[in-house]
């Protein structure tokens, strides 16, 4: 595949992993976070670790949109799907995420008229072909999928598209990382910045993080190749004492983002004033919800949800593990009470989520010979 | 690795080899998708309350061997085939799994209230002549109407009777460590074809599907290999992924495969990429995988070759003892991980 193979190059990768090699000091032990779930994916993926050596170690971080939704939010869409009059509808992702009383998935068994899609826009197109029923798009992700649903209330509002509304869970990058910096257990050398969502926000928001917190941040693409070369930006700007934002996914991130995309999310969103991040608790205006204006497609308030707190299971330790405090097989129910068939966790859910790539591409003891 | 790591993962091992208990409150959509939800199904429920002992492509008493399958695939029709030819090739190939000339087969219909005749009329068109390609007889079925609504245009099941070849000794428990792993053709095809022609995705790609009756791949297998030919599993739904998991399950044996050798053609390789779907879960209806001793694996593969549709078959990897019950990958990138079963469909990611 064109474009894409070239940065699967295993040989490439091979000149990078020694190059890494040779720009650590061997008696350190270097943690680097990866903030974006789809890195973590392709990490497990492709088995990205095996080329690092042992001193460096990458630790996942809060960046999968669908790991950080409570599980009362869910309940909201459940008590809005299980309406009459309503079709709710959702990525892929969403539909086995455990709220307090079941998943999407579930209630969709149980009558609930729940439908995937891929787009928010499948969800207009439902909305003006089912004029007598009432579609709400369950709307998640970070500013990477925000501008897409805000375009798609711009069309339903300029098309008078009346029976439809958004669930609004889209949230921001910067907040839950000033709260993991500030957080007293981190332990982190520097961070690898996460390229999606860099396409729309740029890489100057992550400019506090060297220069409040003091650890260097390199903003990177998605394929094995991108994450060694980000890797050794990171370990190189330690070498060199150097402490600043770097920009590895060139090809796609602006320094300072994609201004229509802004434009659009400023134009239909505000922050709320608080938002609550499975098992981070709430964060500070890091959530966003429809503004004034399109306020008529808010679906929380169309519709009344009940936005009770249900406060997450007490084995789970899925904020430790969003936090990078503890790896996925430190959680006390890993792979016995939570797997992927039953996630007691939002990470074990979604293929983003540190837990579920550890346990479906990482389960696998590497010392032990295969034989 | 710390040896807490390693002790967990010991334990989750341990969790994992214990056998399955159905315990789900309704059936979801992720019964029906092949994965680990549908595995539990089977042995969770039917097979200790019907006292199935062994689980295979097809049941075999007295030399002969016995299936049946279900077809309720939508759209009807898409590039490549339609649910008249799966209904066929997917029975046909269940027998010859099994390592069973197939011989006769069954038709049981049960089709929705408003079904325009033309389609019907090209369904059974296409069941006869998948039938007549697949040297089987249509010797008797059964037809029923619903409701409109109560079905999807038509779900189709046949049931199969085969002849168990005399040179088949094709078992889960066959399979040892050292034999090879060869994939009969291009894998994800089928699968591809289908997601593609629901027009969910406003994706188009020149991707067909690969439904075709195996027998003839399997007729030149047995006739290169014999006994050394230890199993065969077509990569229906679940692709190659759950075939190789659910017999490393049954033989308690590790697989190793490498991601490079896996024929995957470009276009399909691109949708995949684009949904975020491993190509190695996505159905196929034309690719067996097949286990050999390893002294025959060369010649089995030549025959396989040789036979038409089959003219990309590779070997991909080899059957281990450590860690049992494991199938890891060797990526293309020169990691290792695990490739395990899917819960349920795969799911296209968000971003």
């Amino acid at each position: 595949m064109k474009y894409v193979d070239e940065f699967r190059d295993a040989e490439l990768g091979r000149v990078l992993a020694a190059e890494i090699v040779a720009s650590v000091e061997p008696g350190r032990h270097y943690k680097v976070m990866e903030v974006c779930g789809g890195h973590t994916h392709t990490i497990y993926k492709y088995g990205v670790d095996d080329l690092l050596p042992e001193n460096v170690e990458l630790v996942h971080g809060p960046g999968c949109p669908v790991c950080v939704i409570p599980m009362g939010r869910v309940d909201d869409g459940i008590a809005i799907a299980k309406r009459e009059e309503v079709i709710l509808t959702c990525f892929g992702d969403m539909m086995r995420v455990p709220g307090g009383s079941g998943t999407f998935l579930e209630a969709k068994a149980e009558g609930a008229d729940i439908r995937m899609v891929y787009s928010p826009l499948d969800a207009l197109r439902i909305a003006k072909e089912n004029p007598e029923r009432e579609v709400v798009f369950f709307a998640v992700g970070f500013e990477t999928t925000a501008p897409s649903t805000a375009l798609t209330l711009k069309r339903a509002k300029q098309d008078e598209v009346g029976n439809f509304s958004v669930v609004s869970n889209h949230v921001t990058i910067v907040p839950p990382l000033r709260a993991l910096l500030e957080s007293p257990d981190l332990r982190l050398d520097g961070f690898i910045g996460p390229g999606h969502v860099s396409t729309v926000v740029g890489a100057r928001p992550f400019e506090f993080i060297p220069a409040d917190y003091g650890r260097p941040i390199v903003v990177s693409g998605f394929e094995p190749l991108d994450l060694l070369q980000s890797v050794h930006m990171v370990l190189r700007q330690l070498a060199e004492g150097r402490c600043e934002v770097e920009n590895q996914y060139k090809r796609v991130v602006p320094y300072d983002g994609n201004p229509a995309a802004l434009a659009v999310l400023a134009e239909v969103f505000e922050l709320r004033p608080h938002f609550e991040w499975r098992g981070l608790g709430f964060i500070s205006s890091s959530g966003l919800k429809l503004g004034p204006d399109y306020a008529d497609f808010d679906a929380e308030l169309r519709f009344g949800v009940p936005g009770v707190r249900v406060a997450d299971p007490k084995a789970c330790q899925c904020g430790e593990v969003l936090k990078g405090v503890i790896k996925p097989w430190e959680c006390k129910v890993f792979g016995t009470a939570c797997t992927p068939e039953r996630p007691i966790g939002t990470c074990m859910v979604s293929s983003e989520g540190a837990c579920a790539a550890y346990y479906n591409y990482g389960r696998f003891a590497r010392e032990r010979e295969v034989v | 690795m710390t040896s807490h790591e390693a002790d967990q993962l010991a334990l989750i091992e341990r969790v994992r080899a214990k056998p399955l208990r159905f315990r789900d409150e309704r059936i979801t959509m992720a019964h029906g998708a092949g994965g680990k939800a549908t595995l539990t199904l089977i042995e969770g429920l039917l097979a200790p309350v019907l006292g199935l002992r062994e689980l295979d492509d097809a049941a075999r008493v007295d030399g002969l061997a016995l299936t049946t399958d279900s077809f309720v695939v939508k759209p009807i029709r898409f590039p490549g085939g339609s649910i008249g030819d799966l209904a066929v090739n997917g029975t046909v190939n269940d027998l010859a799994m099994a390592g069973a000339r197939p011989l006769a087969l069954t038709l049981s219909l049960v089709l929705e209230e408003g079904l325009p005749a033309d389609e019907l009329r090209a369904e059974i068109e296409a069941i006869a002549a998948a039938a007549r390609t697949a040297g089987v007889e249509i010797v008797g079925g059964d037809t029923k109407v619903v409701e409109r609504g109560r079905c999807d245009a038509m779900y189709v099941t046949t049931t199969g009777i085969g002849a168990v070849d005399e040179r088949a000794q094709l078992s889960p428990a066959s399979i040892r460590p050292g034999d090879r792993i060869l994939v009969s053709g291009a894998i994800g095809e089928h699968g591809t074809a289908v997601m593609l022609a629901r027009g969910e995705f406003e994706l188009e790609a020149p991707v067909e599907s690969d439904t075709r009756s195996l027998w003839p791949a399997v007729d030149a297998l047995l006739d290169a290999a014999g006994p050394a030919l230890r199993c065969l599993r077509d990569a229906t739904r679940g692709g190659v992924a759950s075939v190789l998991n659910e017999l490393a399950r049954a033989s308690g044996t590790a697989m190793v495969v490498r991601e490079r050798d896996i024929p995957v053609r470009p276009a399909v390789a691109g949708a995949c990429e684009i949904l975020g779907i491993d190509p190695m879960y996505v159905a196929n209806e034309g690719v067996l995988v097949a286990f050999v001793a390893p002294d025959d694996a060369d010649a089995a593969l030549a025959a396989l070759r040789s036979v038409v549709g089959c003219e990309d078959a590779v070997e991909v990897g080899e059957v281990k003892t450590e860690p049992p019950g494991l199938v890891l990958v060797e990526t293309a990138f020169g990691g290792r991980r695990v490739m395990d079963l899917l819960v349920g469909d795969p799911l296209p990611r968000i971003c």
